[in-house]
């Protein structure tokens, strides 16, 4: 996987993770051009995207997209299980999770994506090992502000607020 | 907002001191994330946030800010720079977080650096230190992060160092640390594979690991390392296998399910490994196909990662070797995809039959009005992978309706790379199946109009080539060119305007060279055009000089307007326009020598270039007798400069080429005007080469070339048209099978009739086609318009122009698409003394000149390199049984020199290719032996080599016209490698006709490693000291010390020198030095010294990867022993 974008549906960028050396300049052209292009598709459209010479596969969850960009040899629909997989974990970790989630604990994201993928590939893909790792290194940090919600979470109708769920039957 | 900047403002430590807990502290981050969607403007976020910013940069350089805070004000700047403001004064901070914090600090401290500084950052030299510790650490959870930051990013040159820590981790107890481990090894192994070269056995180790995690994670490194050289690997299949079987069996731990599927990830990086391992191996094929079906069979359930496993499988299944019910299955499997109603899988559908139908045309057949469908689907990608499949399965009767349909994409498409890309593709296709000129000349048009600037420079440079060398009748080529001409003067008559730069370009030089086939127009009229686009503000300067070029060849007898013209630009403020202008008056005013320079209709004929300049000595001795300073080649010119460092000429140097690119004057080149403008400088030739400008298409050698200058005449003449036969002949039976096909469809409305003809013309000939093997791809019909073969044309010739300048390629004009960069860099060795080479050798019946010119081979090789390439090689009465006798074909003058074992390349029924490495002194020469094991004579036997990282010097035989039954042919290659690399892969084909007018092609490909480019370099040991002190780049490492037998730093020296040919300068104690070059060119030395068990090895290079490369090779050359 070459990187990952989060953003939602005013284009703001909520997370960015990048696995190839790129300058600045560059990371910044090719968010704003994804998030256009990624943003101006239709719901029913494919997931995929030939953009450049790379892959993009994205997903929306709610109010956010997940796009990741891969190279053609690579599948495109396991990395599309890679983004369900991924908020599962957010998921599981934040209980419920939504977009302000993320927004607020944007570092927290950060871990576990880096317990997920490392380098770009998958390190570790039972759900149980990545949050076992997340909460030894959380269970050392004093004075938590959240509190670690274990149960899965209700999931919620509402699509448009920030606050609702990702997860929709 | 003006309440959180105040706050931050007035923030002071002690405010946060006194507040408890990371709560209050992430409160900051809380308080600006919601002044910020407050905002209602972009200006105000900006404005806000530069003061946020501000603030932060003081407070982190505040002495009294604690740890805490730092964490918290490091989480703030990742939250800036995520929003896009420069936050890069906390990169340092981030590094000392890392450094200096607790561990939670740490945590922060770390993901701020993976987030802030990519690879390469010199900030990264900082964090060394801190990672040393932290892989040190008992603690697990710091440990951890080191790790993970090393995983991600970490300065190439420090990996020595933490490696054997990090290989240490691979036994550790913990599978989390190990995992993570085997993953810092992947990127170690992604971004400097020669560092961990020697703990591949650590690898395997990490494979049979028994946690399954950590056996996945090693797999990400067997993929790499199996995508490079499959062969080391082979003996692998059978683990794979074995681990594959347990997955789908489902013996692993349930955490690894995902949606109850086993270890999907897993499966599909098996999968990967197991279709590299199994391309084109047959016996290695057999081992997985059990499991394959297994798999195939498995996955049922109807959910995406069920999908996701299946197209792998469908991808291995077509990738290896063919199992007839494999195949079946996964054809079904495809089938499934296409037909699906979810998008995705459809999409995946057509993606695995464009990759399927290249072994299997049917299958498209099978799906043909899915296949239509998904031509007007709304989704643009859908639609963008339909046409790739189409593209894939065009032949001679489907290319007017893919074409049309891809125009049609085209035109209602608005991303640059996808017009770019399926631009030349229309190209591609619209030359190898046009079946008609008219046809194929506006769907040039339409790619052209379409494509415009956007377009790659050698489509228009293989559209003018093609229309230039034309082919076998003359009478062709011209109504081709004349309909050129009629449709673009028919353009060029209407609103010019819009047209793209890159498309008048055409249409000049096409006008220019080709007008005067067309008599019902007069020329006055076709510059009346020309100058009316001259005149257009849309019109680049370059595209101008391509203007001013065509008007230069069809101003004969104009003089008026000419002159008029002439005088117009020759104010004009572009120095080449003017140049141009000049010679443009010049030439119409004197009609004798415009007839001589330009002489009308003669592209493409014999030209010769005197390159030795012989006509200038007359000039060069009198400005000599002048006192002017005798020429200095630039390498002399080059060490001068270095001598006197303190004068800085560089200036002067580039300041002298632009007076030069006068030279350029016309595309033909004329002795007169040449002496005329190097009247500038003492000598033009290397200047001119120099500048990079190659306004002269000299390149320092003679040469003569034509229209088949460097082709092998055909002795017979075609009988008939290629092109008609077969498709006359395929025709109707295509249609038919297609109409049969198509009859079961139930009641066809008005729409799907419209669409099973769609499909009918889409498909047609595909059946017929598709009767060939699984395997084999059935044989393309003759292209219409032949490209005569030539040794790697574009991407070589592109490849050197591409460096020269706007100026040059528009003052080379006519010869724009001409091949004669390559040829100068192709031709033999050094340039020949002597001058003119009769032109008629080179021009036409090779037949008759064969003899005089095999005199010439074993009198001078220069004159064989000299002209233009047809070297009749050696062709040798032979049984080509074996391989190993093959050396004795070598050349008398290679046969002393140190070579390698003759290799088998490849073979086919009538053709088999070996090569051999020949070690010459200042280059490798592969010599490559074409054996023809059948009886009969095969004719035109063409070699191309392509290898992109490699320079081609000279090269010799690479055409045979005709090659007797039983005979073996020999060419060579002299190879330069300027760049060091590890290995270097090549690869090629022989074309060859048994019957005239069929070609095959054979192609073969083959590794070279930098131990085939190094030479030993024989200095004393004084020379090596002062030598060792002037060389930069150095490179050290722990090498094996082999302790077997004697002195075991002789011994190890002695197997290095064995493999690689080094030069051992002196042995002192327990040290050795050893000099080696890359071939004639920088040196690379060695320093040895016995440390323990191990050899420390130093190497010193002026270039930056040559160490890398050596002590690659030198690790091998141990391990092997």
């Amino acid at each position: 996987m070459q990187f990952m974008l989060l953003f939602s549906r005013q284009g703001k960028l909520r997370l960015q993770k990048w696995y190839v050396p790129l300058c600045d300049k560059e990371k910044k052209k090719i968010t704003r051009e994804l998030v256009q292009t990624v943003l101006a598709r239709k719901p029913k459209m494919c997931s995929f995207l030939e953009w450049r010479d790379l892959k993009i596969v994205y997903k929306r969850y709610a109010s956010l997209y997940f796009c990741c960009a891969i190279e053609d040899q690579d599948n495109e629909l396991i990395t599309l299980e890679i983004i369900h997989r991924y908020v599962e974990l957010l998921d599981k970790y934040f209980g419920s999770v939504c977009e302000l989630d993320i927004i607020f604990n944007f570092e927290k994201a950060y871990f576990i994506l880096d317990e997920f993928l490392l380098g770009g590939e998958a390190q570790e893909t039972s759900k149980k090992n990545v949050l076992k790792a997340i909460e030894q290194a959380d269970l050392l940090q004093e004075n938590l502000d959240f509190q670690i919600r274990l149960l899965p979470g209700v999931l919620s109708a509402s699509v448009s607020s920030e606050s609702s769920g990702l997860f929709q039957s | 907002m003006s309440d959180v900047v105040e706050k931050t403002l007035t923030a002071l430590p002690s405010l946060f001191d006194s507040q408890t807990g990371a709560a209050k502290i992430s409160n900051r981050l809380k308080q600006l994330i919601k002044s910020i969607t407050e905002l209602t403007s972009k200006h105000d976020e900006e404005s806000l946030i530069k003061q946020e910013l501000s603030a932060m940069k003081e407070q982190v350089s505040a002495p009294s800010t604690s740890m805490k805070q730092m964490r918290e004000i490091m989480v703030r700047s990742m939250y800036c720079e995520m929003l896009g403001y420069d936050a890069s004064f906390s990169y340092i901070h981030a590094i000392k977080l890392a450094q200096q914090g607790g561990v939670m600090e740490k945590r922060v401290g770390y993901l701020a650096v993976s987030l802030f500084l990519s690879e390469g950052h010199e900030l990264l030299l900082l964090l060394v230190n801190t990672v040393l510790k932290d892989l040190q650490s008992t603690n697990l959870i710091e440990a951890c992060m080191a790790l993970t930051v090393v995983a991600q990013v970490f300065p190439k040159d420090m990996i020595p160092a933490v490696l054997p820590l990090v290989e240490d981790k691979l036994s550790h107890p913990k599978e989390i640390i190990r995992r993570k481990a085997v993953l810092a090894l992947y990127k170690f192994y992604l971004i400097a594979p020669n560092q961990v070269q020697h703990i591949h056995a650590k690898f395997r180790k990490a494979l049979c690991d028994k946690d399954p995690g950590v056996m996945t994670s090693s797999l990400h490194i067997y993929l790499q390392l199996i995508q490079e050289s499959p062969d080391a690997y082979k003996d692998l299949t059978g683990s794979f296998v074995t681990i594959l079987k347990q997955v789908v069996g489902g013996k692993l731990p349930l955490d690894f399910n995902y949606h109850s599927v086993p270890a999907p990830w897993l499966q599909i990086q098996l999968l990967r490994i197991l279709s590299l391992l199994g391309r084109d191996d047959q016996s290695t094929s057999e081992l997985m196909y059990e499991v394959l079906d297994e798999s195939l069979r498995r996955a049922e359930m109807n959910h995406n990662i069920t999908y996701a496993i299946l197209f792998e499988c469908v991808k291995a299944v077509y990738t290896i070797h063919p199992k007839a019910e494999l195949l079946e299955k996964a054809a079904r499997c495809i089938g499934n995809f296409v037909l699906s109603p979810k998008i995705n899988l459809k999409y995946l559908g057509l993606k695995a039959l464009t990759y399927v139908v290249q072994h299997d045309a049917k299958l498209a057949l099978q799906h043909q009005m899915t296949i239509i469908e998904c031509l007007d689907h709304s989704d643009f990608t859908i639609k963008r992978e339909t046409l790739e499949l189409l593209f894939r399965i065009t032949n001679a009767q489907n290319v007017s309706v893919i074409v049309e349909k891809m125009l049609d994409f085209l035109r209602s498409c608005s991303d640059e790379h996808t017009i770019i890309h399926l631009a030349g593709k229309v190209a591609e296709l619209a030359e190898k199946f046009a079946p008609d000129n008219s046809w194929f000349i506006q769907t040039m048009n339409d790619v052209f109009s379409i494509g415009g600037d956007l377009l790659q420079q050698d489509i228009s440079n293989n559209f003018l080539r093609l229309l230039a060398e034309g082919s076998e009748s003359k009478e062709e080529d011209d109504q081709l060119r004349l309909y050129a001409v009629d449709s673009y003067l028919t353009l060029l008559n209407g609103d010019a305007s819009h047209l793209p730069q890159r498309f008048i370009q055409v249409m000049s030089w096409v006008v220019g060279e080709y007008s005067h086939l067309q008599e019902c127009v007069d020329q006055s009229e076709v510059i009346r055009l020309l100058m009316k686009l001259l005149e257009q503000k849309s019109v680049s300067s370059e595209t101008r000089v391509w203007i001013l070029s065509a008007l230069t060849k069809i101003s004969d007898g104009q003089t008026d307007l000419i002159l008029e013209l002439a005088e117009s630009i020759s104010s004009s403020q572009d120095t080449i326009l003017r140049q141009q202008a000049h010679e443009l008056r010049h030439l119409s005013l004197d009609s004798k020598l415009h007839e001589w320079v330009l002489p009308r209709g003669a592209a493409w004929d014999d030209m010769e270039v005197d390159s030795s300049l012989s006509f200038l000595d007359g000039f060069v001795s009198e400005a000599l007798a002048a006192g002017a300073a005798p020429y200095k080649p630039p390498h002399q010119r080059q060490e001068e400069l270095c001598e006197q460092r303190a004068l800085n000429l560089e200036p002067y140097s580039f300041s002298l080429p632009v007076s030069l690119s006068s030279c350029s004057i016309t595309d033909r080149h004329s002795p007169t005007l040449l002496s005329v403008s190097s009247g500038l400088s003492g000598n033009s030739t290397e200047l001119s080469q120099k500048a990079g400008a190659s306004t002269l298409i000299l390149e320092g050698v003679k040469r003569v070339w034509g229209k088949d200058g460097y082709l092998p005449q055909k002795e017979t003449a075609v009988t008939a048209s290629p092109v008609d036969e077969p498709s006359a002949a395929v025709q109707p039976v295509g249609q038919q099978e297609a109409a049969e096909r198509l009859e079961p469809q139930p009641e066809p409305s008005t729409q799907t009739n419209d669409k099973q003809q769609l499909a009918s013309s889409l498909f047609v000939g595909l059946s017929t086609q598709s009767s060939t093997s699984l395997l084999g791809k059935s044989e393309a019909p003759p292209p219409r318009f032949r490209k005569k073969p030539r040794p790697h044309g574009s991407s070589l010739s592109s490849s050197s122009s591409s460096g020269t300048s706007e100026k040059s390629s528009s003052s080379r004009t006519s010869h724009n698409t001409t091949d004669s960069f390559l040829y100068g860099s192709l031709l033999e060795e050094e340039p020949a003394g002597f001058d003119h080479t009769p032109k008629s050798i080179t021009a036409n019946g090779l037949g008759q000149n064969k003899d005089v010119k095999e005199d010439r081979r074993t009198n001078t090789s220069q004159i064989l390199g000299s002209d233009m390439v047809i070297v009749r090689p050696n062709t040798i009465q032979h049984n080509p049984s074996t391989s190993s006798d093959l050396t004795t074909l070598l050349p008398a003058d290679l046969k002393d020199l140190p070579h390698s074992d003759v290799i088998s390349l490849t073979s086919d029924p009538s053709l088999s290719v070996s090569s051999c490495r020949v070690f010459r002194d200042e280059a490798l020469l592969l010599v490559i032996f074409i054996s023809n094991s059948t009886e009969t004579d095969i004719r035109d036997v063409a070699v191309q080599l392509n290898c992109d990282q490699l320079e081609t010097v000279s090269l010799r035989g690479n055409i045979v016209d005709c090659l007797e039954g039983r005979s073996v042919s020999v060419c060579h290659y002299a190879l330069l490698m300027d760049d060091p690399h590890t290995n270097v892969s090549f690869t090629g084909s022989v074309s060859y006709q048994i019957q005239p007018g069929h070609t095959n092609t054979l192609s073969f490909s083959g590794t070279l490693s930098t131990a085939d480019f190094i030479r030993p370099l024989v200095v004393t040991t004084d020379e090596y000291g002062k030598l060792w002190l002037s060389l930069s780049h150095d490179v050290k490492q722990n090498l094996k010390l082999l302790t077997d037998a004697g002195d075991p730093l002789q011994t190890t020296l002695n197997a290095l020198k064995d493999t690689l040919q080094l030069h051992i300068v002196d042995i002192i104690g327990s040290e050795g030095i050893v000099a080696c070059r890359l071939l004639s060119g920088a040196p690379c030395l060695l320093h040895c010294r016995v440390n323990g068990s191990a050899l420390a090895m130093w190497l010193r290079s002026p270039l930056p990867a040559l160490p890398d490369c050596i002590l690659y090779h030198c690790q091998r050359a141990l391990a092997q022993h």
